[in-house]
């Protein structure tokens, strides 16, 4: 089919993300990327669609659509957001099917802040530099390098028909500190800064946004300055500028920065705080490298799992040998294997 | 104080490694930093997703999933790397640069505080041999080490909201070369019409982490019609040794 997804509504800040733009860092090209890994990639599994595959990433504005052109498969999961289809609620996690004359709708519910739709088979779009992912700072990728509004169409591939499915999103399995990997700033801060940001209650402020999500709690003091010369940045870096206020930056970051870094939220709790408010209090908690991985690996066998038990109730032929052989982790395209 | 010993192996995250060659910005620093750039280029290692060089330290990215950290330090640390200045591919531009009043909005001022007439601070300015040291901020925002000490400033007290993109920014001993318009604290000191990034053009990008990078003062005139051509997708820079 050579159908379309019509906007009819979209708050501000709907992108376009696939799973980020890859191998250009070194050109000053941020990776962009959703917010929420996990229910990005929980979206395009919904879908049939390869793991890094391109998904609307719906805020606390919400979306409404239509398709145009014939019929679509719709795989959607994020924050326990209220999903219609034509008013009728439907489960907050699932693949549904979209007729011409059907509307469906995303709200925001009562906490988390990302939701994602993926359309079975994808949008047929030009990638940049690779990536159909959405840079609102650069201006590039996603639909002419711009948020979503109403009125826009996004070409469709077309997929298979497949079987409907549906669940309820549970509360995240864990709640508590979210966990980090000091380094490679953590020299540049006084024992009792550290100690400080350990203890300290944090509550994001509201001028987060996809770049970085600030803190408002005690001062994180510094022991030689907030100034390091210039290096590179990472998804979860923790920032922390002259005010003593850390910045985690999320999938905007820049590629280079120059505050002192004092560790790195694990990517297994991005997710969690990508879900976060503004207003909402979070702790953190210094753990191990070793932690960090096996809680990753956990997390990617958490959607694993899931997903395979998704698809058993939905009667969907799909072994879990299948969804083991997808590489589940975002970006694991080598740099090197591209030249 | 105790003396760090270099190169240091630092956490990025679970994802990416941080191998920190100094915390200066120095030449010798730097060109370690692209040697081992080019050693993992070359070594093609599995799990290795991309490399961010800056001043002083090489960011590895890679695949947790099929690298592990304490085996990837190793695997670096066994790497053939040469920093001597020959394993560098020299590569040096000649870049167009206006330094008329109406593009170098800030050129009055720098001039004025540094007690340097106008003149002096073009010459200075366009016959300092730069390096490309790193990109960030933007794409293909290029962050240049050689700037002359005589023109070592501080930045604005009142930053402009909002500058043209292509423009040659000083400030804090640094020089930069903008891509895209922004807010800057930087003083302004020239445009140039070429484009470090420009994504219609093959290469996207005109210069690579490493390259040098010099200035040729053009009149007005002259950067009015290089800009159209840079405007069409033509490269207006030329690599020294090949004829424009």
């Amino acid at each position: 089919m050579s159908g379309h997804l019509a906007i009819r509504a979209a708050g501000p800040g709907t992108t376009l993300q696939d799973g980020g733009r890859h191998g250009y860092l070194r050109y000053g090209v941020g990776a962009a990327g959703p917010m929420d890994w996990i229910a990005h990639l929980r979206a395009n599994i919904l879908a049939g669609n390869p793991e890094n595959a391109g998904a609307i990433e719906v805020g606390l504005g919400g979306i409404e659509l239509q398709v145009e052109g014939g019929e679509i498969y719709l795989g959607y999961a994020g924050a326990p957001f209220a999903v219609t289809l034509n008013g009728q609620t439907l489960p907050t996690a699932g693949r549904v099917r979209l007729g011409l004359d059907d509307r469906f709708a995303v709200k925001a519910g009562a906490r988390g802040a990302w939701f994602y739709l993926s359309p079975a088979g994808g949008f047929d779009l030009t990638p940049v530099m690779g990536s159909l992912s959405t840079s609102l700072r650069s201006g590039i990728g996603g639909l002419n390098g711009r948020a979503l509004a109403a009125g826009d169409r996004l070409a469709l591939r077309g997929g298979p028909a497949l079987p409907e499915l549906g669940f309820e999103e549970r509360a995240p399995a864990r709640t508590g500190p979210l966990r980090v990997l000091l380094g490679p700033q953590d020299d540049y801060f006084s024992p009792a800064g550290i100690r400080t940001f350990f203890a300290g209650s944090y509550k994001l402020s509201a001028r987060s946004d996809r770049m970085g999500y600030r803190f408002e709690g005690p001062a994180v003091e510094h022991a030689k300055g907030f100034n390091i010369v210039s290096d590179g940045i990472a998804l979860g870096a923790i920032q922390i500028p002259g005010d003593g206020r850390p910045i985690v930056l999320m999938a905007d970051r820049q590629s280079t920065g120059g505050y002192p870094k004092l560790g790195y939220v694990i990517r297994a709790d991005i997710a969690r705080l990508a879900q976060c408010r503004a207003g909402d209090a979070v702790q953190f908690e210094s753990v191990v490298v070793e932690t960090a991985r096996a809680e990753l690996f956990a997390a990617l066998r958490t959607v694993r799992a899931s997903l395979a038990a998704a698809f058993k109730l939905g009667g969907a032929d799909l072994s879990s040998e299948f969804l083991l052989s997808q590489n589940l982790i975002s970006g694991a395209q080598s740099a090197a294997e591209e030249t | 104080m105790t003396r760090l010993a270099f190169p240091r192996f630092l956490h990025a995250g679970e994802s990416a490694l941080v191998v920190e060659y100094g915390d200066t910005i120095d030449p010798e620093i730097h060109d370690r930093v692209l040697a081992l750039d080019r050693a993992i280029a070359d070594a093609a290692i599995p799990g290795i997703l991309e490399t961010v060089p800056t001043y002083r330290s090489l960011m590895i990215n890679y695949d947790p999933e099929r690298l592990e950290p304490t085996a990837l330090i190793e695997l670096i640390r066994n790497l053939p790397t040469a920093a001597s200045e020959s394993s560098r591919t020299l590569r040096r531009w000649i870049v167009p640069a206006c330094y008329a009043p109406a593009l170098a909005l800030d050129l009055a001022f720098v001039a004025g505080s540094l007690g340097l007439a106008i003149d002096k601070v073009v010459a200075l300015h366009s016959s300092a041999a730069y390096r490309i040291y790193m990109y960030g901020f933007a794409p293909g925002f290029a962050y240049l080490g050689g700037l002359p000490k005589a023109l070592v400033i501080s930045r604005r007290t009142e930053p402009r909201p909002r500058v043209p993109a292509n423009c040659l920014l000083i400030a804090g001993g640094q020089a930069l070369i903008s891509t895209v318009p922004m807010p800057t604290g930087w003083h302004v000191v020239g445009r140039t019409p070429e484009r470090f990034f420009s994504l219609g053009r093959e290469p996207i990008f005109l210069a690579a982490v490493g390259d040098e990078v010099t200035f040729e003062a053009v009149d007005e005139p002259t950067f009015d019609s290089l800009e159209a051509r840079a405007a069409a997708g033509e490269p207006v820079a030329r690599m020294a040794g090949v004829p424009s």
